[in-house]
C-alpha cells in the first residue's frame, strides 16, 4: 500500500478522516453481519460490500442533499455511506419491526424517503431503469438533482441497463451510471461473460461519456464523481463510471469460492486494501497519530455493537404485519 | 434394501440430462453458473466435465438473450436445456417463454416444434425474501404451449427430466429448492431415495400416488407432497386414513387420478406453496367439483401461500407456508373429528 504516492489534493485532513470514519464503518459492520449470518440469526442470502467500501463512499462525498441513490442487493454500504441508521439496517437484517422495512424485506429490499435511498432490489439490473426514472422525475421538477444508479459488472448484461442508456441519453437524464465492477458475478469472471473489457465503452455507442476509476482509491473515486455529478447537473445528461472494484467475501454468505485462488483474494486484500490506502494517507501525511485511529476503531465498533445489540433485542414482526403496507390506504 | 443407490434431485437430474446427452448430441445446456460452478442449486454438475464448453456453457445475466436464443437454437434441429436460475427472475424473460417459445409451434402450423427443457428452482422457507421464494406454479401452469412437471424425489427427478428431454415439446421443469438436497437449503430425506442407473422415463402428465387412503385425499406437487406425508403419518395415528396424491405434472393434468381419488375419498384437501387466488389449488379443486360435486362429503379445503409477497422475516414467512399441522388441522376438520384446542 505504501507504494501508492498520497495525491490528496482535493482532500482536506477532516475529510480524509470522514472517509476513514466511514469505509471502517462498513467494513466493521459487513463483519459483523457476516458472524450474525454464522449464527443463524440473518437467513436468506447475506451478500457482503466487504472490499468495495471506496466506491460508495467516494461517490457519497461527490453528493449534494436531495441527491438520490439506488443500487441492487448488495446495499448495506450504499446505506450506511448515505447516512441510513446502522440499527435498522441491521435490525432488518435480522427480520426485526425495528429494521427498514419492518422485517418485510431483509438484506436485499430496504429504502428510505428521509436519505433519497431507493432500494435495495434482488433482480439483477432491474433498478438501473428505475434510476432512469427517478432522473427523469428529477428533470421534469427541474430541481437539479442527481441519481446515483449503481450496478454490477454482471448486471451490465442485462437488456434493460441499454434500453436505460438509450433512454437516458436521448432525454438528457441527469443520472450517473455507476458500474460496479468488482470482476465477478457469482462464479462468473468477467471476462468469461463479458465481450468488451471495459464495460464503459458501450456508452459510447449511446453518446454517453464515461470513464474506468480505480475503485480501491476513495480519492480518485470522489474526483471522478465530481467530474461525472458535475456534468450531469449542467445538464448534459448521463455520465458511465466504471468503478474497478473488488470484493473479498463470497457472492453471498453461500459461495462455494471455488472460481478464484485464495492468493488472488489475499494480494488484493495486502496489496490494495482501500482502508489501508486511507490509513496510510492519514498517517503519513501526519494528519493522524496511531491513536487516533484506534480512537477512531473504538467508536465504530460501539456503534456496529450498538447495532447488533439492537438488532437482537428489537421484536420479531407480529403476524399482522403480514397484511399491512401490501396496497398503499386510499385515502 | 440397504445398499440400494440412493440420489438427490439435484443428482438424479445431472444424471438423466448426461445420459441423454451421450446418446443425443442435440441436446446441449446453458445458464448462469451451470458449467464450471455446477449450478447453483447442484443439478448440472460433471456435466462441464465430461461433455466440454461447447455442450454445456455459462451464459451473462442475460436471460431474455439466452432464453430466446434457446428457442431458436430448439427449432433449428437443437434440443437446448436451459436455466432460469429462480422462477422469481421469469419476470425478465417471460416473452420468450410464454409468447416464443410456448407458440411457435401452434402458430407455424406444426412446421416448427420447440423442443426444449426450461428448468427453474422455486420455493421459499429460508427467508429469502420475495423475489427469490416464490412457486409461480399457476403462472406457467396457465398459459398453454408448454408441459410443466416438478418432482418431489430423485426417481421421479430422473424420469422426469428424461422423459422431457425426449418430448418434442417445451417442458417447464421446476424443481423445489427445498428438495435438491444441498445442505445449506435444509434437507428433505424423504426426496433422497433410490434411483436405478439405467434411463427410464416417468410419463409426463401422470400423477402418482404417493401413499393410499379412505378417508381423505390430499393433492400436492414437490414439496407439498412431503407435507401431506407427514400429516398422514400423523393422521394415521388418530384414525384418519389419508391418500396423498403427488402430481408430478401440472400440465397435462392428470385430473382422472385426481377423480378417481376423491370418488373414493369423498374429501379433498390441495396444498399448495403458490399464491392461494387464481393458481393450482383452484384449479384442482375446479377438477372436482366439476365433474363429481355428488362425491364429495364435504367442501374441499386448499392450504396454500396468502396472497401477499413473501415476507423475509422468518416468523412470518413460516406462519405463511403450508405445513403438516395444518394438512391435519384441515382433515380432521373435513372428517369431523374435533380439532383438539
Ligand atoms: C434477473 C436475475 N438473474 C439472475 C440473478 C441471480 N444473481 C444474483 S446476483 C448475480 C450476480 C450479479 O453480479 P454483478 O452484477 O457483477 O453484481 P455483484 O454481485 O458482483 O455485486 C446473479 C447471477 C438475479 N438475482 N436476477
Ligand atoms: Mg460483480
Amino acid at each position: 500500500m505504501a507504494a501508492r504516492k498520497p495525491k490528496a489534493s482535493n482532500v482536506s485532513a477532516d475529510e480524509l478522516t470522514q472517509f476513514y470514519r466511514d469505509m471502517l464503518l462498513i467494513r466493521r459492520f459487513e463483519e459483523k453481519a457476516g458472524q450474525l449470518y454464522g449464527m443463524g440469526l440473518i437467513g436468506g442470502f447475506c451478500h457482503l460490500y466487504i472490499g468495495q467500501e471506496a466506491v460508495v463512499v467516494g461517490l457519497e462525498a461527490a453528493t449534494e442533499e436531495g441527491d438520490k441513490r439506488i443500487t441492487s442487493y448488495r446495499d448495506h454500504g450504499h446505506m450506511l455511506a448515505c447516512g441510513m441508521d446502522p440499527n435498522g439496517v441491521m435490525a432488518e437484517l435480522t427480520g426485526r419491526i425495528g429494521g427498514y422495512s419492518k422485517g418485510k424485506g431483509g438484506s436485499m429490499h430496504m429504502f428510505s424517503a428521509e436519505k433519497h435511498f431507493y432500494g435495495g432490489h434482488g433482480i439483477v439490473g432491474a433498478q438501473v431503469p428505475i434510476g432512469a426514472g427517478l432522473a427523469f422525475a428529477d428533470k421534469y421538477k427541474d430541481n437539479g438533482r442527481v441519481t446515483f444508479t449503481y450496478f454490477g459488472d454482471g448486471a451490465a448484461n442485462q437488456g434493460q441497463v441499454y434500453e436505460t442508456f438509450n433512454m437516458a441519453a436521448l432525454w438528457d437524464l441527469p443520472v450517473v451510471f455507476v458500474i460496479e465492477n468488482n470482476q465477478y458475478a457469482m462464479g462468473t469472471a468477467m471476462k468469461r461473460s463479458t465481450s468488451t473489457p471495459d464495460i464503459y465503452t458501450r456508452g459510447e455507442a449511446f453518446g454517453i461519456p464515461g470513464e474506468a476509476v480505480d475503485g480501491m482509491d476513495v480519492l480518485a473515486v470522489k474526483a471522478a464523481g465530481e467530474k461525472a455529478v458535475a456534468h450531469c447537473r449542467a445538464g448534459k445528461g448521463p455520465y458511465i463510471l466504471e468503478v474497478k472494484t473488488y470484493r473479498y467475501r463470497g457472492h453471498s454468505m453461500s459461495d462455494p469460492a471455488k472460481y478464484r485462488t485464495r492468493e488472488e483474494v489475499q494480494k488484493m486484500r495486502e496489496e490494495r486494501d482501500p482502508i489501508d490506502h486511507v490509513r496510510d494517507l492519514l498517517l503519513t501525511g501526519k494528519h493522524a497519530t496511531e491513536d487516533d485511529l484506534k480512537a477512531i476503531d473504538k467508536e465504530i465498533k460501539a456503534i456496529v455493537n450498538a447495532s447488533a445489540d439492537f438488532s437482537r433485542e428489537s421484536p420479531e414482526p407480529p403476524v399482522d404485519e403480514l397484511y399491512t403496507d401490501i396496497y398503499a390506504e386510499v385515502s | 434394501m440397504e445398499n440400494e443407490r440412493k440420489l438427490t434431485i439435484a443428482r438424479a437430474m445431472a444424471e438423466a440430462t448426461a445420459q441423454e446427452m451421450r446418446i443425443d448430441p442435440s441436446v446441449f445446456v446453458m445458464g448462469e453458473d451451470i458449467a464450471e460452478l455446477g449450478g447453483v442449486f447442484g443439478n448440472t454438475r460433471g456435466l462441464l466435465e465430461e461433455f466440454g464448453k461447447e455442450r454445456v456453457r455459462d451464459t451473462p445475466i442475460s436471460e431474455t438473450g439466452f432464453i430466446g436464443a434457446a428457442v431458436g437454437a430448439a427449432q433449428d434441429g437443437m434440443k437446448p436445456v436451459v436455466e432460469l436460475m429462480f422462477v422469481d427472475f421469469f419476470g425478465v424473460c417471460f416473452d420468450a417463454i410464454y409468447n416464443l417459445m410456448a407458440k411457435n409451434t401452434y402458430f407455424s402450423g406444426g412446421k416448427f416444434n420447440v423442443p426444449m427443457v426450461l428448468m427453474t428452482s422455486t420455493g421459499g422457507g429460508y427467508s429469502d425474501a420475495g423475489q427469490h421464494s416464490q412457486c409461480l406454479y399457476g403462472s406457467f401452469a396457465h398459459l398453454p404451449g408448454m408441459k410443466v412437471v416438478s418432482p418431489s424425489n430423485a426417481y421421479d427427478a430422473k424420469g422426469l427430466m428424461t422423459a422431457a428431454l425426449r418430448d418434442p415439446n417445451p417442458v417447464i421443469y421446476m424443481y423445489h429448492k427445498g428438495l435438491q438436497g444441498m445442505g445449506w437449503l435444509g434437507t428433505e430425506a424423504g426426496a433422497i431415495v433410490h434411483v436405478p442407473e439405467e434411463s427410464y422415463e416417468v410419463e409426463i402428465g401422470k400423477a402418482a400416488i404417493a401413499r393410499e387412503g379412505r378417508d381423505v385425499t390430499i393433492v400436492s406437487i414437490a414439496q407439498g407432497v412431503h407435507h401431506g406425508l407427514k400429516a398422514a403419518d400423523k393422521l394415521a395415528e388418530q384414525g384418519i386414513s389419508a391418500e396423498v396424491v403427488d402430481l408430478r405434472s401440472l400440465v397435462p393434468l392428470d385430473r382422472d387420478t385426481i377423480r378417481a381419488s376423491v370418488a373414493k375419498t369423498g374429501r379433498l384437501i390441495v396444498v399448495d406453496e403458490d399464491y392461494h387466488s387464481y393458481g393450482v389449488s383452484g384449479e384442482i379443486i375446479a377438477t372436482v367439483t366439476e365433474s363429481n360435486m355428488a362425491d364429495l362429503k364435504a367442501a374441499p379445503k386448499r392450504i396454500a401461500y396468502p396472497d401477499v409477497p413473501i415476507p423475509f422475516a422468518r416468523v412470518m414467512e413460516q406462519h405463511c407456508l403450508p405445513n403438516a399441522d395444518k394438512i391435519v388441522a384441515a382433515a380432521r376438520d373435513l372428517c369431523g373429528a374435533p380439532v383438539p384446542a
